[in-house]
């Protein structure tokens, strides 16, 4: 019949819920789908044999223990900043001054070493470096946060340009703290001493500050999920006159929020620089800060997938480094595979949300 | 039928559509004619908007097929559905609040951009059928029933014949409700195909020359409105006999609970929203408020909740043993510390009183998160409670763990009024409990709504439909640009009378 011809080849509906081994399978498969086509295109640009690509990118990760345990240490310090973030965003509170709140706390840290390492107990200057990096990245995100509660700025804006006075700052204190002088930069933070510098757990130099992490990742999970103040976050992320309507003090649990996420950022601080870094730097934090936005939207805000999803942004970041020496590609071309792994895999998104519907497979069901 | 000899502007045959697991049409047939005003009737959740967007092109249908004027047809689009003269209004309108009504009309469409003929088309479309709207007004500045106007003129100006409107009538006042109709009639006997979704049964037998009733999905049957009347259509949406009067106990033993006296209150830009109100609602008494809409009723009840601030006048909370307490300057958490058990059912369900994304259960730990010392919230009675509502109201559900946002209108207000009884309030504060509902759940909601004045609780309703107002309440305060324009007797009280009072101070005295 002529109207056969007219009916769309397939439309678009929405699912209903899909059971989680559903979706999972639909991003496993995306994941590989992803694979092939990045395999496709560095064979048909490059010559290169993917396997072998692959196989380095692999190795960049787990090619020896050592670089297992960088691997391991930078999923730390990426999860560590993605949960910090998370319970802003979870109350539709977009805090991306993580960079900043995470430098500042680096900053706190530093002062605390430089000034007063030597000078009090080891123990301490390690506590003194906690309590007063925790402090400053809290107070770097409470600060946008009051005005957001008290005025509506925009906090977006705001903690952006917090990042750059936190920048800033460190470049003016490196100068001030410059070993030797005129050098521009600090250099390792009493080498010989080793005050303030986090103790080891045996020879493992990156397993304390896993732990931590991922003791904080639990916390943060119960946190959000299980408290009262967890409840209230979702509540005024969700909608804020409800949440006026049943009591909650909106202008409160905005300033608490982000009080706690920048003080996690600031601890993050901590590790980095007393844990493994020694030292301060403008960019210590490697844009770590915005990874992390994507972290904790590509695990849903929830912290136990942003395990994996940390994992798998580090995992692409070492192996594309990896390929770049390797093969003497330029690493502009890892960051295009990783772009198009991470097109593959949000845009498996859609597909979890709806189906599509084939002309005739519509026809024939039921 | 009667209506044979005409050919159906739209055929619609054996419509199936599901989402999921939920068939929202079962093999609908639907003729819909030109010259005739159509009303569509059914439950929440019964349909009938799914129906009308795989006509306008939203939805495409699993199974079935269109006519239009006889010939088979495949809507995709919008877009489609506009080239075959099919236009929707729905009920959240789709404007740009920054353009104009004429620049809003011709958005979107091919060909130059011309708006001064647009602008002199739009006023032929207006004239022809009794539309008034300013071509050059931004929509911002428009009022709800401005707006739903230039929504229309959009449909006409696109060459629309066959049109459907969704509840158009939910946002407006009587008499904008009245001057639609009579564009509507205009725009019949001009010879187009009206379908208007509503669930107002007076609208239906005022306007509508047909009727035709769908329940879960499933065409019931039509007939000539003439040939009916609401009994009988009720009874075939719900498919069972249902009671169309509301009881209305007498009070028993009330005592006073809360005294207003010179309540005045301004919004944020200003604008004096009460005018020293004065008022004293009773235990065990349905107190009822009357009014145009925006006339001080939301900001009314909002003052007595503790979420609006207040410029002058007292709000008294009176206990049983006839101690007092001032409720102004406190917000909801402090008035519930006070031990005094206050219950608010806003306007804006999903807005204001349920979180949209949250299920059943999270949505009624909104109001008792709170209690004990534990840093942990307790999971465990909320959702006892959420199955206790599901259970006592009958709330229609996949489950209590479903986002409240799913659930059709109807449910989704049983589940917020289950929320606030639950916490046995001494005052239980409504505002349009009943707005976008259909009978059935109306009449649930009456009947929980009676069930809170038996056991003495002290209820302020505001409502919309006058009728059920008088049936309902036991005393009316009808307001009138923000100040009382009397207080009458829920029994014995015309409509016509609380009708004048709403549009004039004191109503007939000044007659």
């Amino acid at each position: 019949m002529n109207n056969k011809a007219h009916t769309p080849l397939f439309h678009v509906s929405r699912r209903a819920a899909l059971p989680w081994y559903g979706a999972w399978g639909i991003r496993a498969a995306a994941l590989i789908i992803a694979l092939l086509a990045c395999a496709l295109i560095t064979n048909l640009i490059t010559g290169l044999n993917p396997l072998e690509v692959y196989a380095t990118i692999w190795q960049g990760s787990f090619g020896s223990a050592r670089r297992t345990w960088v691997l391991f240490q930078n999923i730390a310090m990426l999860l560590c900043v993605s949960l910090a973030i998370t319970p802003a965003f979870r109350m539709r509170c977009w805090n991306l001054g993580g960079d900043g709140q995470m430098l500042i706390g680096c900053l706190a840290t530093t002062a605390c070493m430089i000034l007063l390492g030597g000078k009090l107990p080891n123990g301490v200057v390690i506590l003194c470096m906690f309590v007063s990096s925790v402090l400053a990245g809290a107070i770097w995100a409470a600060i946008p946060a009051f005005f957001k509660a008290k005025w509506n700025t925009n906090e977006t804006l705001f903690t952006l340009m917090m990042n750059y006075i936190a920048t800033q700052l460190v470049a003016y204190y490196i100068i001030i703290w410059e070993v030797p002088k005129g050098a521009g930069k600090i250099g390792i933070i009493n080498q010989s001493t080793q005050a303030g510098w986090l103790p080891q757990i045996g020879s493992y130099k990156y397993l304390l500050n896993i732990l931590i992490v991922a003791v904080v990742c639990v916390l943060m999970y119960v946190y959000l999920n299980y408290s009262k103040h967890g409840y209230e976050i979702a509540v005024v992320g969700e909608s804020e006159r409800t949440a006026r309507y049943v009591g909650i003090k909106v202008d409160r649990v905005i300033i608490r929020t982000m009080f706690l996420s920048g003080a996690v950022c600031g601890l993050a601080g901590m590790l980095l620089v007393g844990g493994t870094e020694h030292t301060l730097t403008t960019t210590i934090t490697s844009g770590r800060g915005f990874t992390a936005v994507m972290v904790s939207w590509l695990a849903k805000f929830n912290p136990i997938w942003m395990i994996l999803t940390s994992f798998l942004l580090v995992f692409l970041e070492r192996g594309a480094g990896q390929i770049a020496t390797s093969f003497g590609l330029s690493a502009s071309y890892a960051d295009i595979l990783t772009g198009l792994i991470l097109f593959f895999i949000i845009g498996s998104e859609f597909f979890i949300n709806y189906q599509i519907k084939f002309r005739h497979a519509a026809g024939k069901e039921d | 039928m009667s209506l044979d000899n005409k050919t159906a502007a739209v055929e619609m045959r054996n419509i199936t559509k599901r989402f999921g697991p939920v068939l929202a049409n079962d093999r609908v047939w639907l003729d819909i004619y030109r010259g005739e005003i159509l009303a569509l009737l059914g439950e929440n959740g019964s349909g009938k908007t799914t129906l009308m967007n795989m006509l306008s092109g939203i939805y495409f249908p699993d199974e079935g097929s269109i006519s239009i004027d006889g010939k088979e047809v495949v809507i995709r689009s919008p877009k489609d559905a506009f080239d075959l003269g099919i236009g929707m209004i729905h009920q959240h309108f789709k404007l740009v609040d920054v353009l104009t009504a004429a620049e809003n009309i011709v958005l979107g469409l091919d060909g130059k951009l011309d708006l001064k003929a647009a602008s002199k088309k739009i006023r032929e479309i207006c004239d022809a059928y009794g539309f008034e709207v300013d071509p050059d007004q931004k929509i911002y500045d428009m009022s709800v029933s401005q707006k739903q106007t230039v929504e229309i003129v959009k449909v006409l100006y696109r060459g629309a014949d066959i049109l459907i409107l969704d509840e158009p009538t939910a946002v407006l006042t009587p008499q904008e409700t009245d001057r639609l109709f009579a564009v509507l009639r205009n725009m019949r006997d001009a010879g187009k195909a009206i379908v208007i979704i509503t669930h107002k049964m007076h609208e239906v037998e005022s306007l509508s020359d047909r009727v035709a009733i769908l329940r879960h999905g499933q065409f019931i049957g039509d007939m000539p409105t003439r040939k009916t009347n609401a009994q009988e259509m009720t009874n075939m949406m719900v498919g069972h006999a249902v009671k169309l009067n509301i009881d209305r106990p007498e009070p028993v033993n009330p005592k006073k609970r809360i005294e207003v006296r010179d309540l005045t209150v301004r919004s944020i830009d200003g604008i004096l929203k009460l005018d020293n109100v004065s008022f004293d609602a009773f235990s065990g008494e349905i107190l009822g408020i009357a009014g145009i809409s925006g006339c001080g009723q939301k900001e009314l009840l909002e003052a007595i909740a503790g979420l609006q601030p207040v410029e002058g006048g007292s709000i008294t909370y009176i206990e049983d043993d006839g101690s007092r307490e001032e409720l102004i300057g406190k917000d909801p958490l402090s008035i519930a510390e006070m031990g005094v058990s206050l219950s608010f059912v806003p306007e804006d369900r999903l807005g204001m009183g349920l979180v949209g994304n949250m299920d059943l259960a999270d949505n009624m730990m909104l109001r008792s998160f709170r209690k004990g010392h534990s840093l942990f919230t307790d999971r465990r009675t909320p959702k006892e409670l959420a199955e206790a509502v599901v259970q006592d109201l009958e709330v229609s559900t996949p489950g209590i763990s479903t986002p409240v946002r799913r659930l059709s209108g109807g449910n989704v207000q049983k589940v917020l009024v289950g929320r606030e009884i639950s916490s046995a309030p001494t005052v239980l504060l409504t505002a349009y409990a009943v707005r976008g509902l259909d009978i059935n759940s109306s009449y649930t909601i009456y009947d929980l709504i009676n069930k809170q004045k038996a056991e003495g609780v002290a209820v302020i309703y505001v409502g919309e439909d006058l009728d059920v107002l008088l049936e309902l309440a036991d005393r009316i305060l009808v307001l009138c640009g923000g100040k009382v324009s009397g207080i009458v007797p829920g029994c014995g009280a015309s409509k016509r009378d609380v009708g004048l009072m709403m549009t004039k101070l004191g109503g007939k005295l000044d007659e």
